[in-house]
Formats: structure tokens, C-alpha cells, sequence
């Protein structure tokens, strides 16, 4: 189900490519081709680092169609360390470990998957950055 | 021209297994034309989410204007995730106030058991960015739960600060016939509910159910000649924001709440001194907190205060979910908009019963889709 529409978003999904605003210079997450910030056109193409910090987070036990079988996980609001928050869910970590403000970076996992015969979907989550967890 | 409300009509909210979609919507629109003495509609706007997920069954327009035994008139289907109702309202105002049309009617309809279980969550989570939110497994409760998160980190709160919001609707709630909840909630039961979406729980969370409600508009100078009580539309205003929480600037702020109140209180001409009850959208505590203060009830980061200090009450001083709200009458999502409306219409006539707060005059309704992506604000008041 849904080939062409995962498939559009993979420069997305798999290499967070966004957008910088030519007039203000602001990077924007999802691209959204008018600048959030100044309304003028956003076409240029930005691709971020993939660094950023936990900003809000919950961890969903009524789950939707799709996901039930991964429940409870946690998703968060993570602020990139260019400016924008992204949606994302949190992986290699126990859901009591999370906190905000804490480091995270972008890495690719399996996002949802339909059934035995279905499409796999992958895309980025985020987990704590391993640099901060080592030091 | 003013527009006057001639007509409302509600069915309870729960799970109403026996009753399909169309019946639903018609019962809502029986007992409307009932209580306005008329058949004589123009037009139709019917507010709905999910007929085409849950229902397989769009183009409601034309199937509820058949069914009402209205075949030929205007007719269509207006959505705006669980804020449908409010704005097929406010497309019937703007009819009437064209001069287009003579009489409209707004009618939200909602039938959430025609499905159950995870595909419903998946449904309702359409609300939400479907690209860049849903696709990652946030519903409706996460999103409203990373608000919470939020803002309790923001000004240092817990969970059971929330409370009273919920206390409040369901002591409402159990004086309400037609409410899907009628039992009391406890304060010190609040905490520790059953987790939906961490922090947010069961006793946050308002539950869906079937229901239908509608609301019959014309002007107010034919309202005066028709009915004992008409009630004005004071003031009515859409406004938007952001459908992702990720793309706004101030996550904490529902900008889209405080556009839309701030123009339907201007058009009234009414400050928030002079509002006798608030019907506001307590989809989840948060949303209440937030409501309060985007309309100017409270300062920012303080909305929660008035859940503790018995200001929400029905004798306090901004009465909100005086039915029970989403949260006790139960939230039929696109039909929840025009609920209010009818809740605050009976208040304002003096037929609220067990409900009533005393001397109501002006009322403030504020139906959100999603978490504010839509906001509709109505203000309505008796002379």
C-alpha cells in the first residue's frame, strides 16, 4: 500500500533533506516551500545533521492501525540542532530514561512494517547521541 | 444582518450501536424543526470527520437532506478534523448574513462505532500531519501529551494540576441526561488512570461516541416573529494555525484560539469580563488550560489555576463545560462544534435545567480541530 507516497518522501525519511529560506536564511523541517518565518519562497534544498535535543516526548500505549504491534513506544518532539523540530520516535533507549533537553541523533530504523507480505517502511528515529553517552 | 439561532436538537453521546449514520443526523434535525416550528430549510451544512474512514460513506450532504425528507436543497458536508461542527455553523452564518440564503441549518454528526479499535485511532490521528506525524506513530493523545509534557515542564507542573478540569466536567456531566459519562470523578482518583499516551491518561483524555446535534439559523429579525427566545449570534470567527505541533514557533500558545476569540468577542463587542460560561474544547485537560488562556481568561501558563481555584464551576466565575464537555457529555468529534452551540443556547434561553447557570446571557463556544489547527470561536447572547 502507499508505494509512491513513501517513496516521494525518501530524501526526506532516510537523509532529513529540508529547506533554507533564501530572503531570512532560516532551515525549515519539513520542507515546506514557503518560508514558516517570512512567507517568502523556500526552494532551496538543506539537508540537516541529524543532531538535535529531546524538547517534549510520550510514550503511546493506545496505538494506531499499523503500529499496535510496537506499542507502547515513545515519540517525541526533537528540537535539531539547526532550529527546527522535527516528529520522531526515540529508539535504544527504555522509555523511563528519557528527558528533555537530553542529546539525540537521527539514525534509520524500520518505521512500521504491513503484515509478512507487506511493505517495510523505513525512515529516521532518534536515539541518544552516542558521543554524550560515552563521555 | 444579525442571525439568530430558531432551532436546536441533540441525541445523547455514546455508543449507539442500533442507530446508522443517517439516523443519527435525522434525529438531530427532527427534533430542531421540532423546536422551531418549521420544514421551511435552504440550505444544509453538515459537519463530519470520519463518515468515509469509519462509515464508507461520504457525499452526506445530499444523503441527510434526502433522509430529513429535504430532497432538492442545498446541501454539502464541511470538515474540519473534530472541528467540523463549528465550522458547518459558521458556513450557515455566512449563508444567512449573504442574504443568499433565508433559513440554514447546521447539523454535526458523528458515528464512531461503525469501526473499532486501532483503525479508529488510526482514523482520528488524520487530524494530524499525515507525512510527517501520523507516519511516525503520534495519535491524537500523543500530540496532546507532548503538549502537556510541555507545558507542565515549562511552569513546573504535575499531572495533578490537571484535575480539576475533569472534576469539573464530570460533576457537569452527571447533571446532563443526554452525557456519555454521568458518574463523578474524584480529585485524588485522578492521577494514576489508565495511560493512553504518557503523561496523558483515560481522566485527561474526553471519550468519543456517537452523536448528532444541530442548530437552525435565520435572521434575527424573522427569529423575533418565530420563536419566544431567539438567540443571537453575537459573533462568529474561523481562524487557522499550523496542523503539526513541530511547525510552530510556540508550542505552548494555540494562536489559531486566540485569533478566533479575539475577532468574534470584537464582533460581539464583548471583552472576557462579560462572558456568563465558556463551552470550550476539553478534548484533553491540556486543551482546556490552553483554551483558557488563548479566549483571555487567564495569563499564559496559568490556565491551569482556574481548575484549582473553582473559577470554572457553575457558580464561578467562567463556567466551562457546563454539560459535562467533551469529557463527561462525550466528544462525537464533528458533531462536538455544534453541541456547544446548543448547550450554550439552552443556558441562554433558561432551559438548562439541572445545568443551569443563573442569569446566563452571553456565552463563549470554541470548538479546536486537532490540536488547534482550526479554531471557531462563536459568542451568543439574549437580550
Amino acid at each position: 500500500m502507499e508505494v509512491s507516497r513513501n517513496w516521494r518522501l525518501q530524501e526526506q525519511r532516510y537523509k532529513l533533506v529540508g529547506e533554507t529560506c533564501d530572503s531570512c536564511g532560516v532551515k525549515l523541517f519539513p520542507p515546506r516551500d514557503v518560508c514558516l518565518e517570512c512567507e517568502a519562497p523556500a526552494y532551496e534544498l538543506f539537508t540537516f545533521t541529524g543532531l538535535g535535543e529531546v524538547f517534549s516526548y510520550t510514550t503511546i500505549y493506545d496505538a494506531p492501525a499499523g503500529f499496535e504491534n510496537t506499542a507502547p513506544y515513545t515519540v517525541a518532539l526533537v528540537k535539531l540542532a539547526e532550529g527546527p523540530l522535527v516528529t520522531a520516535q526515540l529508539t535504544d533507549i527504555d522509555q523511563e530514561d528519557v528527558h528533555i533537553g537530553m542529546p539525540v541523533e537521527m539514525v534509520t530504523r524500520k518505521l512500521r512494517a504491513d503484515g509478512p507480505e507487506g511493505m517495510i517502511v523505513y525512515g529516521y528515529k532518534f536515539r541518544p547521541s552516542v558521543e554524550t553517552a560515552v563521555a | 444582518m444579525n442571525v439568530s439561532i430558531i432551532g436546536i436538537g441533540q441525541t445523547e453521546v455514546k455508543e449507539l450501536w442500533d442507530t446508522s449514520i443517517r439516523h443519527l443526523a435525522w434525529y438531530a434535525i427532527e427534533a430542531a424543526l421540532d423546536d422551531a416550528h418549521t420544514t421551511d430549510i435552504d440550505a444544509i451544512y453538515v459537519g463530519n470527520m470520519l463518515a468515509g474512514a469509519l462509515s464508507k460513506q461520504n457525499h452526506l450532504g445530499a444523503l441527510v437532506a434526502d433522509f430529513a425528507g429535504l430532497r432538492g436543497i442545498e446541501a454539502v458536508t464541511v470538515e474540519a478534523a473534530d472541528a467540523s461542527g463549528g465550522a458547518a455553523l459558521r458556513q450557515a452564518v455566512l449563508a444567512v448574513k449573504s442574504g443568499l440564503v433565508k433559513t440554514a441549518l447546521a447539523v454535526g454528526v458523528e458515528k464512531m462505532t461503525d469501526a473499532t479499535g486501532a483503525p479508529v485511532t488510526a482514523a482520528v490521528a488524520s487530524a494530524l500531519d499525515a507525512d510527517y506525524e501520523a507516519a511516525h506513530g503520534l495519535t491524537m493523545a500523543g500530540a496532546a501529551a507532548l503538549l502537556m509534557r510541555r507545558y507542565m515542564h515549562e511552569y513546573g507542573l504535575d499531572v495533578a494540576d490537571f484535575a480539576g478540569f475533569s472534576v469539573n466536567a464530570h460533576a457537569n456531566g452527571a447533571d446532563n441526561p443526554l452525557a456519555m459519562f454521568r458518574n463523578r470523578l474524584k480529585a485524588e482518583r485522578f492521577t494514576g488512570g489508565p495511560l493512553v499516551a504518557d503523561p496523558v491518561t483515560l481522566f485527561d483524555a474526553a471519550p468519543m461516541g456517537d452523536g448528532a446535534a444541530a442548530v437552525i439559523v435565520t435572521s434575527h429579525e424573522r427569529a423575533m416573529d418565530m420563536v419566544p427566545v431567539p438567540v443571537q449570534i453575537a459573533g462568529s470567527a474561523i481562524a487557522t494555525d499550523t496542523l503539526a505541533l513541530h511547525d510552530r514557533k510556540d508550542v505552548v500558545w494555540l494562536r489559531a484560539a486566540e485569533q478566533s476569540a479575539k475577532r468574534a468577542l470584537e464582533k460581539a463587542g464583548v471583552s472576557p469580563d462579560g462572558v456568563d460560561l465558556f463551552e470550550l474544547h476539553d478534548s484533553f485537560t491540556i486543551m482546556a488550560a490552553l483554551s483558557l488562556e488563548a479566549a483571555g481568561f487567564a495569563e499564559r501558563g496559568r490556565g491551569w489555576e482556574l481548575a484549582k481555584n473553582g473559577a470554572i464551576g457553575r457558580n464561578g466565575r467562567i463556567p466551562i463545560s457546563t454539560f459535562g464537555g467533551l469529557k463527561a457529555r462525550g466528544n462525537p468529534l464533528g458533531a462536538t462544534g455544534v453541541y456547544q452551540v446548543v448547550e450554550a443556547a439552552r443556558q441562554l434561553r433558561g432551559e438548562a435545567g439541572d445545568c443551569q447557570v443563573d442569569g446566563a446571557k452571553v456565552a463563549l463556544t470554541q470548538n479546536l480541530g486537532g490540536m488547534g489547527g482550526t479554531a471557531v470561536t462563536h459568542v451568543l447572547k439574549v437580550e
